[in-house]
């Protein structure tokens, strides 16, 4: 302690002390006082962290990772583990994006839940999952990372279910914290073995886990397959927490929670955490080009099947939930190639773009009384022009139009790649191709919510009209423009949204990776060396950027020309096709349904019923009979009271205990 | 050995019988009076416990607080008292949990003289059993403690209650006849080696260690001891009493049941088994993880199916138990400490979900999960206390229940990875069988004789928020626990592990150092 960087502690207890203020006294307050300090103490702990990275900035770039230990934690024989922050270049980052995006987020909040009398339940569970969102990224060792891992899962979990009258939700927040602990059993794993391998699991300071592992490497007591396992475990944690398949299925469902949350935890933060967990521990899979590859794989195949799913969705957030599932294997792609910056890259470019767009609809879904079937939209550009303008932003961003935000972070993605030589080239090219149909699919299903929603003709009339009568808001008839609590922060998001992509570099015209270079002492590669990522020809570069602009192109192109006038005919129904795709290719209904409801339950039923019913207590019942029947014809005493029985056999053993104690004193005397 | 004058100990484990006893004078019409008098005696043996803690010499493996006196001396058997860092917080959960169990009691209605009065003698009992060093002694608080737990599950218990009694009797007798052959064993044995007669444990220890009994001795003598406490644990698959015990039990019965008396078989390993048996441990301990593993994934499965919400959590305990036994047979560091601690975890957090549980069956009068719903709308208090308590159980980094489970977890790591990997499953599956029942309990809307039921009373508020408190301060700040337990924890691996375990903790050590230098 005892170092301007121990005010990092500060950082998290600010938004701790929103949330021990609105749990305990949150009803007494009101909405007023709770909205406001909600929102501030996320603020607050925005402002300390400009101020962190700033002091930061003052070192030189090799020591820019420093510890501040509050206390001791868990400890066993040779097992330390403290509760120890890092300061460092990824965990300062990942602050100011889930404080800065946080605080929009709940200033957006403010206007959204207004009229919701849970109010304070609300921002109590929303400043938690700051509390838990900071110890997970700015936590120096993997356990200490655990406890914000599944805290925000707990936050997910109860945000999920809010609004908990409606089986649905409650469905859907459970499948979301039990798909998570299936990847924490990963995570689980990976700690312990890397215990039993490295003896720490620290990430930065003497000795640590990251060190330990070259330093084995180098003496050749590292064997391929721990390190290898310790990484592939670490991805399965990812691939819960980070919605990457085979568990990437809670997501869209974890769309039931209020939108603010969806932009928040699902789209921004928590679902970026794996990301941040494989960009953190890069030197260990750096180390197991098995699980690199794996990674890599994972993450592409998961972008192009989440963006096929997301073409023929009628649910606005679900759109954007696979969208997010679909971006967020960009990045583990960008991982798994050895950009882990530019994964971090991509980080923070969705946060910006995907946070505004699930603001955006959340904006829209208010003004239609929770409408969220997009065939029930259209024509809502004029309606409400602030959303839709800020909209258009993050639609273009998203689709990698540049020189928006999102085009830089995607495009050093898909030329890192194509040029990586962490895996086979041919490989490479392969990955980047699939990333690049990707890009297209992104335009084109991204053209496809801006045209149900804003463009063409209005289907909303009947039943809003209809809905208008009675409802609680007071007014009727048009649909109207959210507050500027709401409206300011989509301006503030599509700002960054436009300009947030100029934070990196762009290597065909020569400017250098400012971004990249904030990272690397966090996430610069240790052991693989920079000529692994490959640079490519300026000429190449040229080209890789051309085939991403005319993918995204293309996509908006062929969106333009199906959507521009609103629903076509042919996707009032479902069928064909599109039946599948919305169905997930039925690998959810199959997982859930079929293997964990169905299956895991007639197990269940036959274990209880049959191995302890029938099998345990039928051998048990049958000595106790057996029993029994001696004993009664043996002394034929049956006095029907079980305090009787209990009391012989207590006399019993006592008589013979005095028996045995008798004989062996008479013994020992003899002797 | 010194004589010494009645202690602390002596204190502790009798107060409560005297109060028993003082009871016995008070007229039965004066219930509340009852009710004080037996909150105020196992309060104020709380309040003398701490002593302990407070006074517990950390940096010493030996017993401490030790009291000595002659008792039959002519059959070598003694009153012999003390606790190390291993009996000491399980003393600790047993005042904590009494004083619990007889606050919630206020709700007994029925011959409460003498529900109080078995209480009372219950918690003489369970702490005798904790502080007893002669093998006799011990036997007789084991036995002793069985017949106040009878009484209150057979008499104060529900429709199924003798049923439920006779069975949890009739488990723990078979087991407990078995051991009882073996203690006289032991002292046979002890006298061949040693020619001196006695029931001491630590004489019989330090006999045992200086001249090791033969591997097949040991294996039939472990056997005979483990069989006691794995039925008491409930190991798979002897556990088939606990479901049945305690839906029949009263609450406070529950609590008492899972909260310590299952402790007893747990610690029993931990005081006989490991340190008398070493060679014999060593060689079981592949069946005993298997079963810990089974145990763990066996009864989250079958939790998840139980209608009974009480059903549900006595099958938890089951999965629970598993992973105390499964730090207990790492037989190192990490899994012993862990399986300690998740001993007191278990039995805050599962004792005070069966507490929760006895606070909505007062006021439904069901404990079906199919009968309650919506209740977070009706009873918000409640709900967030359910909730924290669920979480504990959960094993939620934080909370005392992932401290407990990620130790014997890692513990377990370095005995067998296979059957860690699998029993770490049974943390998915503690999620599975908790949310879907807090779901099906507290959301959605409630029912109409659900809609309203009054929340928590003051007192109920009270104990829960006893228990909160340790939940997070073990969960964030273990080491007030583990501190005490190091030096124990450490004496008893070397116990177990003889010269043969200590060189290979040191080669270990210079591996480490090895790797650092590197």
């Amino acid at each position: 302690m005892n170092s301007v960087f121990d005010l990092v502690w500060v950082v998290i207890g600010l938004p701790l002390a929103g949330f021990l203020l609105h749990a305990f006294f949150g009803k007494r307050l009101g909405k007023k006082a709770v909205g406001t300090v909600g929102t501030a103490v996320v603020l607050g702990a925005f402002a300390l962290s400009v101020y962190l990275l700033a002091e930061l900035l003052k070192l030189p770039a090799d020591q820019q990772k420093v510890t501040s230990t509050l206390w001791r934690w868990i400890e066993a024989g040779s097992f330390r583990v403290a509760f120890e922050a890092l300061v460092d270049p990824l965990s300062l980052l990942m602050a100011l994006i889930v404080t800065g995006v946080g605080g929009l987020i709940h200033l957006y909040s403010t206007g959204y839940m207004a009229e919701d009398e849970d109010y304070p339940r609300f921002f109590t569970y929303m400043n938690l999952f700051i509390v838990f969102m900071l110890t997970l990224v700015l936590s120096n060792n993997l356990l200490m990372m655990f406890v914000g891992w599944e805290g925000v899962g707990l936050c997910s979990y109860l945000l999920i279910g809010f609004w908990y009258k409606e089986k649905v939700n409650t469905d859907s927040a459970n499948k979301a914290f039990i798909v998570n602990r299936i990847g924490d059993w990963g995570f689980t794993l990976a700690v312990l073995l890397a215990f039993w391998t490295f003896g720490t699991l620290s990430f930065a300071g003497e000795g640590n886990m990251f060190q330990k592992a070259v330093e084995m490497k180098q003496a050749g007591l590292l064997s391929p397959g721990v390190i290898t396992a310790i990484a592939l475990l670490l991805f399965v944690g990812a691939t819960g927490k980070s919605a990457q398949f085979p568990l990437y299925m809670w997501l869209p469902d974890a769309m039931a929670g209020p939108t603010p949350v969806s932009a928040l935890i699902h789209a921004a933060t928590m679902v970026t955490a794996g990301v941040v967990m494989v960009t953190r521990c890069h030197v260990l899979f750096e180390l197991a080009p098995v699980a690199m590859l794996v990674v890599a794989v994972i993450g592409v195949f998961t972008a192009i099947f989440a963006a096929t799913i997301a073409l023929a969705q009628t649910d606005i957030k679900r759109v954007l939930a696979y969208s997010t599932v679909s971006q967020l294997g960009y990045m583990f792609l960008g991982c798994g190639v050895g950009a882990f910056a530019s994964g971090m890259f991509h980080v923070t470019t969705h946060a910006f773009f995907k946070a505004l767009l699930f603001l955006g609809s959340g904006s829209v879904i208010l003004a239609l009384h929770h409408e969220q079937d997009m065939r029930r939209m259209g024509g809502l550009a004029k309606y409400l022009p602030i959303t839709y303008w800020t909209m258009l932003a993050g639609w273009l961003a998203i689709a990698g139009i540049p020189p928006l935000a999102g085009f830089f972070s995607k495009d050093e993605i898909l030329s890192a790649a194509f040029g990586t030589h962490v895996l086979p080239v041919s490989i490479g090219q392969i990955l980047w191709a699939v990333g690049l149909v990707t890009a297209l699919l992104t335009a084109f299903y991204m053209t496809r919510l801006m045209g149900l929603t804003f463009w063409g003709e209005p289907r909303w009339a009947e039943a809003h009209a209809h809905h208008g009568k009675d409802d609680a808001h007071g007014h009727s008839g048009q649909p109207r423009e959210s507050p500027p609590s709401m409206t300011v922060p989509l301006m503030i998001l599509a700002v960054l949204s436009v300009v947030g992509g100029f934070i990196g570099g762009f290597a065909p015209l020569h400017i250098p990776n400012r971004f990249g270079r904030f990272l690397e002492p966090s996430a610069g590669l240790q052991v693989l060396g920079e000529e692994a990522v490959g640079h490519l020809p300026v000429s190449t570069e040229w080209l890789l950027v051309w085939a991403s602009v005319l993918a995204a192109v293309l996509g908006l192109w062929f969106g333009w020309a199906r959507y521009r006038a609103g629903l076509p005919e042919s996707e009032r129904e479902l069928s064909g096709i599109r039946k599948v795709l919305y169905h997930q290719y039925y690998y959810d209904w199959l997982m859930v349904k079929g293997i964990g409801l169905w299956l895991g339950g007639k197990i269940a039923f036959w274990m209880w019923q049959f191995v302890d019913g029938r099998l345990i207590d039928g051998f048990v019942n049958g000595i106790a009979g057996l029993t029994g029947w001696v004993g009664n014809s043996l002394r034929r005493v049956q006095t029907g009271y079980v305090r009787n029985y209990a009391f012989t056999i207590l006399i019993g053993a006592m008589i013979l205990l005095i028996w045995l104690l008798v004989r062996g004193a008479s013994a020992g005397l003899a002797r | 050995m010194e004589t010494t004058t009645p202690g602390l100990l002596t204190l502790l484990i009798f107060l409560p019988l005297a109060g028993a006893l003082i009871l016995l004078v008070v007229p039965r019409e004066n219930k509340q009076a009852i009710r004080w008098f037996t909150l105020a005696v196992t309060a104020l043996v709380f309040v003398l416990s701490l002593r302990l803690a407070l006074g517990f010499n950390s940096a010493s493996a030996g017993m401490q607080f030790r009291e000595f006196a002659l008792w039959m001396p002519q059959f070598g058997i003694h009153y012999h008292l003390g606790i190390d860092g291993i009996s000491l917080w399980l003393v600790l959960l047993t005042t904590f949990l009494s004083v619990l169990a007889v606050a919630f009691s206020w709700v007994v209605e029925e011959r409460v003289k003498e529900y109080m009065f078995f209480m009372l003698l219950l918690e003489t009992g369970m702490l005798g059993v904790f502080c007893a060093l002669d093998l006799v002694l011990f036997y007789v608080f084991w036995e002793a403690m069985l017949v106040p737990m009878y009484f209150l599950i057979g008499m104060w218990g529900g429709e199924r209650r003798i049923y439920a009694a006779i069975k949890f009797f009739l488990f723990t007798f078979f087991g407990s006849v078995l051991m009882l052959v073996a203690i006289v064993a032991l002292y046979y044995l002890h006298r061949d080696i040693t020619g001196m007669a006695t029931f001491d444990l630590l004489k019989i220890q330090q006999a045992l260690a200086n001249s090791p009994l033969d591997l097949n001795v040991q294996l039939w003598l472990f056997a005979a001891f483990a069989l006691a406490f794995a039925i008491k644990v409930p190991m798979f698959p002897f556990h088939t009493w606990l479901p049945d015990a305690h839906v029949e039990a009263p609450t406070a019965g529950s609590v008492i049941l899972a909260g310590v008396l299952l402790k007893m078989g747990t610690y029993g390993f931990l005081r006989f088994c490991l340190p008398l048996f070493p060679d014999a441990s060593q060689v079981s301990a592949p069946l005993m993880l298997t079963l810990a593993v089974v145990g763990i994934i066996y009864g989250a499965i079958v939790a998840a199916v139980q209608p009974d919400v009480k059903k549900l959590v006595a099958y938890s305990s089951v999965s629970h138990l598993g992973f105390v036994m499964l730090g207990l047979f790492a037989l190192n560091a990490q899994g012993l400490t862990g399986s300690i601690l998740q001993q007191v975890n278990h039995g805050i957090s599962t004792g005070a979900l069966f507490l929760l549980v006895g606070m909505i069956y007062e006021r439904r009068h069901t404990r079906l999960i199919a009968e309650l719903g919506g209740l977070k709308r009706v009873m918000p208090v409640y709900a967030a206390f359910f909730l924290l308590v669920m979480l504990s159980s959960v094993g939620l980094p934080s909370t005392n229940g992932f401290v407990g489970e990620f130790l014997t977890l890692l513990g377990g790591f370095s005995a067998s990875v296979p059957l860690t990997v699998i029993a770490a499953s049974g943390v998915i599956l503690a999620a599975v069988y908790l949310l879907w029942m807090f779901q099906r309990v507290f959301y959605g809307e409630p029912s109409a004789k659900n809609a309203h039921l009054p929340d928590l009373n003051l007192r109920e508020i009270a104990i829960l928020v006893s228990i909160v408190v340790l939940i997070f301060w073990i969960g964030l700040y273990p080491s007030t626990f583990t501190d005490a337990m190091r030096a124990s924890v450490e004496n008893l691996i070397r116990q177990v592990q003889g010269d043969a375990g200590a060189a290979w903790l040191a080669q270990m050590g210079e591996t480490v150092r090895t790797v650092t230098i590197h």
